[in-house]
């Protein structure tokens, strides 16, 4: 699903963030990236969503070669991506259904089924009820479930999700990491970054440990 | 779950479904898409026109001042082109054609009036001769002043015989007619010759030249509009910086993120003509009132005419076009520098 072959990242000015990153995850499974702040966790994320170019190497996603993925290919190739953020990134002025929908909205999905999928992503996080309500009127366990759903509604193959947990209590947290791992089971492959290693290590899953840019430990499933 | 990430299609509608295994829902989703590409299209289109006019009508007060404010800048050339048809109209309700009246000296012969008159068609200056006798005159005044009582009590026609000479050739052509007047005006029997409807040219002048300065308002006005659109859409565009963002992250395609503004611009340019229309609507009937008085002094039931469906559909075209092009430009310039960080 994931295939990284010496890629670096250097951004402008000089700086690398990431340095020979040799990386495979296969279809299906669910891996973490952890490393300290600066280690170069939200720069791979950023590679594989496409919103920033690695600068050498060569990614493969889902055998597409990303060097390939260029002008109007890049929104369809986002379509079979979902997205997570430690600030949820909800829009304030719409409702959760409303924000749950956007990605099918954006296929061009028929009526019936926004309504469907969106209420299936929603009873699937515990919030059907909330529906109705705007993101302000939620707590933050609660929007971050919203930002759940809404990456998966569209049924995306790989699912990124930077800091999830972030601003969450330890409960709450490992509430949402059973949320994942359910989505994980149905097929999607999940890359999570988190530098919360106590709770990374309760899933026994796969460790990604960054530092500096470099690949410190390629985790238990290491094949390179 | 191989091939789902989908790379082909060139545009949304050219998508296709590459999964055999990718779930049955998925295919029937993608299919239907398909086979209702020009529905889901229409239905986006429809979307995002009501989206958009419904973030206007969320904030009401905004939305009026900016449409206001393009509605003044399309009312003013259109209330001058609109004043500039009524002119028109009264110029044209007569007849247009330049003639010199030449007046003949009472004792010139009937004979001589005639030879006179054949005499000067077969001037190449001249493209036509109406003789008006010393008799038909007279009848003439008789039947139009109602003083025909009077009239028989002269014992001579006091009126002279007429000839009125329409000049060949180019009516701007003054120095020709000026020339032509001299020349007649120079004759033995000719007692006085004048331009007959001399104002109605000038005023035909006027006209053109008030057309000109309509036309360099009209187009400053609609480069005003347009900027004024192109700016509102532009700060509409900053403030949704962050669902630009979440919108493009998640797979929208530039042509979606810009429709939403692009029927703004289409709202604001069609209700600001709307508006414009509003106040010229207010302005004819207010003006009605005094023109049909002026008009009836000058004993004609001249009435001040409010704007044509044609011109109201030109209006309504120049408002949509501006804002559209207005919103297109902002739209351009802003949307594809936002990308997702």
């Amino acid at each position: 699903m994931i295939r990284f072959s010496n890629v670096s990242k250097q951004y402008p000015g000089g700086i690398e963030a990431l340095r020979q990153i040799n990386l495979h995850i296969e279809e299906g499974a669910m891996a973490f990236v952890t490393g300290r702040s600066g280690a170069g966790k939200s720069s791979l994320l950023r590679l594989i969503a496409l919103i920033e170019r690695h600068t050498r190497g060569q990614i493969i996603i889902n055998n597409q070669n990303l060097e390939r993925v260029r002008g109007r290919r890049v929104p369809l190739f986002r379509r079979n991506i979902g997205f997570m953020f430690q600030d949820h990134r909800l829009l304030h002025d719409r409702t959760v259904f409303d924000n749950v929908s956007l990605p099918l909205v954006i296929a061009g999905a028929r009526h019936q089924d926004i309504v469907k999928r969106t209420h299936a992503a929603l009873d699937k996080v515990g919030l059907l009820h909330k529906e109705k309500a705007y993101p302000v009127a939620l707590s933050g366990g609660e929007q971050q479930r919203v930002g759940i759903a809404r990456a998966v509604v569209h049924r995306p193959a790989l699912l990124l999700a930077d800091e999830p947990t972030g601003n969450l209590d330890p409960a709450l947290s490992w509430e949402i990491m059973q949320l994942f791992e359910q989505f994980n089971q149905v097929g999607v492959t999940i890359l999570l970054a988190s530098h919360d290693l106590d709770m990374i290590k309760r899933m026994r899953k796969r460790i990604i440990t960054l530092r500096m840019g470099r690949i410190l430990d390629q985790g238990r499933d290491d094949e390179k | 779950m191989k091939n789902r990430f989908i790379g082909k299609g060139k545009s949304e509608r050219r998508e296709k479904p590459r999964s055999r295994r990718g779930g049955a829902s998925r295919r029937r989703y993608f299919g239907e898409r398909i086979k209702d590409g020009g529905k889901v299209w229409l239905l986006q289109h429809m979307q995002a026109a009501v989206f958009s006019f419904g973030q206007l009508a969320r904030n009401p007060f905004g939305s009026i001042m900016t449409i206001a404010v393009i509605g003044i800048a399309l009312a003013l050339p259109a209330g001058f082109y609109l004043i500039l048809d009524n002119t028109q109209r009264v110029a044209s309700g007569f007849d247009t054609t330049l003639q010199i009246a030449t007046y003949l000296k009472l004792d010139t012969s009937a004979e001589r009036a005639a030879h006179l008159a054949a005499e000067l068609r077969a001037d190449e200056a001249i493209g036509a001769v109406e003789y008006i006798s010393r008799d038909e005159a007279l009848s003439e005044f008789r039947e139009r002043s109602g003083f025909s009582d009077a009239i028989d009590a002269l014992r001579d026609n006091p009126l002279p015989a007429l000839l009125l000479v329409q000049p060949a050739g180019n009516a701007r052509d003054t120095a020709a007619y000026n020339n032509l007047l001299k020349r007649l005006r120079g004759m033995p029997e000719v007692d006085q010759a004048d331009f007959d409807h001399q104002w109605l040219q000038r005023l035909q002048a006027i006209i053109e030249t008030v057309q000109r300065a309509v036309l360099v308002l009209s187009v400053v006005l609609g480069m005003a509009v347009l900027l004024i659109v192109g700016n509102t859409i532009r700060l509409g565009i900053f403030n949704r910086r962050a669902e630009i963002e979440i919108t493009k992250l998640f797979g929208a395609t530039d042509a979606f993120i810009q429709r939403p503004f692009l029927y703004t611009g289409f709202w604001y340019g069609l209700l600001g003509a709307i508006f414009a229309w509003l106040l010229i609507t207010a302005a004819v009937l207010f003006l009605r009132g005094p023109v049909q008085d002026l008009a009836s002094l000058y004993a004609s039931d001249y009435r001040l005419r409010a704007a044509s469906l044609l011109q109201l559909l030109a209006l309504f075209g120049c408002g949509v076009g501006l804002g559209l092009a207005g919103s297109w430009i902002a739209v351009q310039r802003h949307i594809k520098a936002i990308e997702p960080a």
